[in-house]
Order: structure tokens, then C-alpha cells, then sequence
């Protein structure tokens, strides 16, 4: 199962991409055996356009695990690198020369470390945890006021799940209106990199919240401890999974994971889909598989109604893909991987009505069925939480300015609810100002402008689409 | 059950670094398991690698559902530094610095 002869899933033409950035390949080997790569990919990228699938064993029951977060969250695909073991392949890029290996269950006993750098302390104004939408409009807009920042993210390059979105953004020219996703990720990353005082550190996780506000940060060889006056929380959050017979074969992998493929790295996630969820990320990504080449057999819905926003409802409509509404999975069907899926349709109490299934033949399954905050930093940090459903689950209380219930520490945007990247970019910006403000005292400027951005974002929330948010933080929001 | 017997077997799985299985939930709820630190210890639930991060939605909900209480009585795992697993080679290099707190 290493090389697999002739398979190409790399996309040439697409109506939206270029794929310019494939510039230098990359040679290196996994299990033994050459692959090539190109530069600017992750290593489970490279691995998954030739055709390569199975990234490690499970330890229980020896069964294949590959794609399926694609950006960090899961653990499906932990190999070995160059003898480090447990490495993330979907957030580690590939470099000439290195040796991937499977991991089989329980790795090897670590027996090539490198030496680890000696541990750096610092001091800072703002550390902020994440460099997605939310974590760079944080750093830029805190560093307009002269504060020291820290910006952490645990991938290879900064953007989070702006990267791999294709969609042009509604709204003013302030909010990157008509851009798409990931071109605002460029420009924000841009930018960054001009701030001289916005340090960076990529393939860094920040580990835990120590008394007096320090911080624990860790590369692959380096600990970095950070004294950080406020702290940003912008950890986004991760896709939610579904419990059906067959749930863990190869091929069934979340939305985001096919969309961090197929539009981040211009590789075809598979040839004939079927969709759980039509949310906005079902509808979303049902189109975008469309415009890179796949075909898309079905969306199943298991609500009566269609989720997601009209418009990209109607868009998807008009391309002929069916929308199954009280219809759910019932299992997953394949040897090596996914070759087909049966749906049923359910009744009132979601129940499956026996005599309703249809088979349906796929080479991928997605699963767009909500996301969930990632709060795992804030509760170790002790903040308070509350479940609210209508924003993903657990969340941290937090006043309208941003600060949870432990002082100078802020949260913005995924990671305090479910919502999109306009609104985690504003978030962003209001939590920086509240860092600013907490550190500097209340500077006219920058509370005149937090104002103005409480009152949009007020205004923006008051969509009818964003009804449930509306509703769900009228219960988070404390005083 | 064999090993090779359960390789072959659909399984629905909730927690793929743990492999814990809906019908090990099930069956350990209906044995008395009453809150997620008892589900954790009994089937190592959300304790591998990703901590928790793809099953503890679910397994919450299932047993808000199951007990009838609500997801706020059932809570969410207790989250300790370090958050993910650390090389203990790092902490070779960590600094001997005493720190004002």
C-alpha cells in the first residue's frame, strides 16, 4: 500500500486557484519509499495527492486511520518524523530528505532526539494563542497602541481556517469585503510581518497558564515561558464527529479536512461524495467539491429543513445535488475504506424508519455537522464555562468586552462560540483594545474605537441568519 | 472478543484515539457510570492524544440525554498543564529562574 502507481488527486485547473505557489518539489520518503512533494505543503498533503492513505495503525484495534481534521485537532494522523514520534503530519511541512514513518499504535522508543534548545523567557504586553482570523486582527489591531505582542500557532503557517476558504467575504473594504478567505489570510499574515513589534512563533503550542500570568509555550526542541500581561485566547475550534457503524474508515473525514485538501493545497479529496449536514460548511463545501471536479451524490439532512443560509442552498440546487432533508447516515460500508453509504430516512424523534435505505456508492463521506469551540486553554486557566448549544457547547463566560472570568485573560472568536470569520476578526480587534485598554488605562482612542466596533458587530448580529448566536450569547455575556 | 474478530467488525467508534466504541458508552452507563470522569476511567475516553477533542461533544450529550440532565451538571473534563504531550527532553533545557508571581 506505499506507492500507489498513477494516482494524481493534485488539481491543475480550478475556476478560483492557482496553484503558482506549487513552486520547488521536495523529495522525501515514507515507510522507505520516495514521494515527492512541493514545497509549501504539509506532509499529509503530499502524502494524500499520491495516493497515500493510511498514516498510522490504531493501537486497539489495528485498524487504518488517515485524513481526517487535517489541521491539528485529531490524532489520526501521528507518524513518526526523522525518529521524533506522535508528529501531526497535516501541520508539519515537508523538507528534503526527511523520513516519515507510520506510526503502528504505540510508537518506538525515542532513541534519535535532537538536543533541545535551551528555554527561552520573555516578558510581553499581549501573548495571543492562535493565528487565525481572530489571533492576526487581534495582534495588528493591539499593535497600532505601542504594546510588545506574542503571537503562537501550532502550524507551519499562519492564516487558521482562512486558508482554505474560497468564498468572497460580504461587507465593507475594512472587513475585506470582496475579497476571498484565504487572500485575507495573506494580507493579514503580510502585515504581520511588517509589525516590528509582533513577534511570531509558528509550530509553537502554548501549554498551560501558570500563576502570575505566566505562560508555558513549546516548540519541537525549544520551551519558551512567557510573562504575559493580558492574553488572547483565538484557539478556534474543531469539527464535530458522528457516531454510525463504519464512522472510522478512510474516506470519512470532516468538511473542514476535505476543504483544507482541496482548497488550501489544490488536491482532490475524493471523486463522488456524499454530504452529512447542510449547514453553511455542508453547502459550502458540496459547491466547492463541485468546482474542483467532484462529484457530489447527495447532502443528507436530518432536520426537516435545510440548514445553512439560503443562498448557498439555492446555489447548490442549481447544480442538481440532491438534499436529502430527514435523512441521516445509517452506516458506512467498505474494506480498506469507504465504497458506499447507506442513508435512511428518520422520523420525528430522529428514529430510522426501516425500509427507507439507500445505497449509495462513495469514495468519501464528509461530515459537516457543527463545530465546537476549542476551550481546552481556557478551562485549564480556570475559566468559567457554560454550555449553550446554539454556540457549540462548552464556552467561556466573558463580559462584552472580551475578558473571561479570569482577569487579563480575553477570548475571541471561535473559541468563544461558533460563528465566521468576519465576526472572529472583529472579535479580535475588540479583544486587543480591551488588552490595551486592561495594560494602558483607558486611552481615548482606543475605547472610541472599541465602541465602534461593540456597535457594528451589534449591528452585523442583528441578521436573522445569526438569530441563534444572538439568542445563545445572551446567556454567556456577563457583566 | 478477539482481536482479529473486532478488526473485521463495523465499529462505531467515539473516540478514535482510545477506540471506545457508542456500545461500550452504552453498556458502561447502564453499569452505573454516571459522569464523564467515571466514563474517562473506566473506558479511557478522550484521554489519548487529542484529549478529548472529537469524542467529549458527543459523550456529553449522550449522557445529558441518557441521565436527563443538562450538559451544565455533566461538565466537561478536567484540562491540566501540559495540554498536549510534551518530549521530556524539552524540560532538560528549561531555565533554573525563580519568578515573582
Amino acid at each position: 500500500m506505499i506507492a500507489v502507481p498513477g494516482v494524481d488527486r493534485r488539481i491543475y485547473q480550478h475556476p478560483i486557484l492557482d496553484f503558482k505557489w506549487r513552486g520547488r518539489k521536495i523529495k522525501f520518503y515514507f515507510e522507505g519509499k520516495e514521494v515527492i512533494g512541493y514545497e509549501g505543503e504539509s506532509i499529509a498533503a503530499a502524502l494524500y495527492a499520491n495516493g497515500i492513505e493510511i498514516w498510522s495503525l490504531s493501537k486497539k484495534y489495528n485498524r487504518p486511520r488517515g485524513p481526517f481534521c487535517m489541521i491539528g485537532k485529531c490524532s489520526s494522523c501521528f507518524c513518526t518524523v526523522d525518529g521524533r514520534p506522535n508528529v501531526r503530519i497535516c501541520i508539519e511541512p515537508v523538507k528534503e530528505g526527511i523520513h516519515v514513518q507510520r506510526q503502528k499504535g504505540l510508537p518506538d522508543i525515542p532513541t534519535t532526539w535532537k538536543t533541545a534548545e535551551e528555554e527561552e523567557i520573555l516578558e510581553t504586553d499581549i501573548l495571543i494563542i492562535g493565528g487565525g482570523p481572530a489571533g492576526l486582527s487581534a495582534a495588528l489591531k493591539a499593535s497600532e497602541y505601542d504594546v510588545n505582542i506574542i503571537l503562537v500557532d501550532e502550524h507551519f503557517k499562519l492564516g487558521g481556517q482562512l486558508k482554505k476558504q474560497t468564498h468572497k467575504f460580504f461587507g465593507s473594504k475594512e472587513l475585506f469585503g470582496g475579497l476571498r478567505g484565504f487572500q485575507i489570510a495573506e494580507k493579514l499574515t503580510e502585515e504581520i510581518k511588517k509589525r516590528k513589534n509582533i513577534r511570531v512563533l509558528t509550530q509553537t503550542t502554548a501549554y498551560g497558564l501558570f500563576r502570575g500570568n505566566w505562560v508555558g509555550l513549546a516548540s519541537y526542541n525549544k520551551l519558551y515561558r512567557v510573562k504575559a500581561k493580558c492574553i488572547i485566547v483565538a484557539t478556534g475550534a474543531h469539527e464535530n464527529y458522528l457516531a454510525f457503524p463504519g464512522n472510522d474508515l478512510i474516506g470519512v473525514m470532516g468538511a473542514g479536512g476535505a476543504q483544507t485538501l482541496m482548497n488550501e493545497y489544490g488536491i482532490l479529496p475524493g471523486k463522488n461524495v456524499v454530504v452529512v449536514g447542510s449547514g453553511n460548511v455542508g453547502l459550502i463545501v458540496s459547491y466547492q467539491l463541485l468546482q474542483a471536479g467532484a462529484n457530489v451524490k447527495c447532502i443528507v439532512e436530518i432536520l426537516p429543513h435545510i440548514g445553512g443560509w439560503f443562498v448557498h442552498a439555492a446555489k447548490v440546487r442549481r447544480y442538481g445535488i440532491p438534499i436529502y432533508v430527514k435523512h441521516t447516515v445509517k452506516e458506512a460500508i467498505g474494506k480498506e475504506r469507504v465504497e458506499k453509504v447507506i442513508i435512511t430516512q428518520v422520523d420525528e424523534k430522529f428514529q430510522p424508519i426501516p425500509g427507507t435505505e439507500k445505497e449509495i456508492e462513495c469514495d468519501l463521506l464528509l461530515l459537516a455537522v457543527g463545530l465546537t469551540p476549542d476551550i481546552r486553554f481556557l478551562a485549564q486557566a480556570g475559566c468559567k464555562m457554560k454550555w449553550n448549544s446554539a454556540l457549540g457547547g462548552f464556552v467561556a463566560l466573558r463580559t462584552r468586552y472580551l475578558e473571561t472570568t479570569v482577569p487579563g485573560v480575553f477570548v475571541a472568536g471561535d473559541a468563544s462560540k461558533i460563528e465566521e470569520a468576519t465576526t472572529a476578526m472583529i472579535e479580535g480587534q475588540i479583544a486587543a483594545l480591551s488588552a490595551v485598554i486592561k495594560i494602558k488605562g483607558p486611552i481615548e482612542k482606543a475605547v472610541k474605537e472599541r465602541e465602534e466596533l461593540l456597535k457594528f458587530l451589534e449591528e452585523y448580529r442583528k441578521s436573522p441568519v445569526l438569530r441563534r448566536t444572538r439568542e445563545g450569547l445572551k446567556e454567556v455575556v456577563i457583566e | 472478543m478477539e482481536k482479529d474478530e473486532v478488526e473485521k467488525r463495523k465499529l462505531t467508534i467515539v473516540c478514535r484515539c482510545e477506540e471506545v466504541t457508542l456500545e461500550d458508552i452504552e453498556k458502561a452507563i447502564e453499569d452505573g457510570c454516571t459522569s464523564l470522569e467515571m466514563l474517562r476511567k473506566k473506558l479511557r475516553i478522550g484521554m489519548g492524544p487529542c484529549q478529548g477533542r472529537t469524542c467529549i461533544p458527543i459523550v456529553v450529550r449522550i449522557l445529558a440525554r441518557k441521565l436527563g440532565k443538562h450538559p451544565d451538571e455533566i461538565g466537561y473534563p478536567k484540562f491540566r498543564a501540559p495540554l498536549v504531550p510534551l518530549p521530556i527532553k524539552l524540560f532538560e533545557k528549561a531555565k533554573e529562574e525563580e519568578h515573582e508571581s
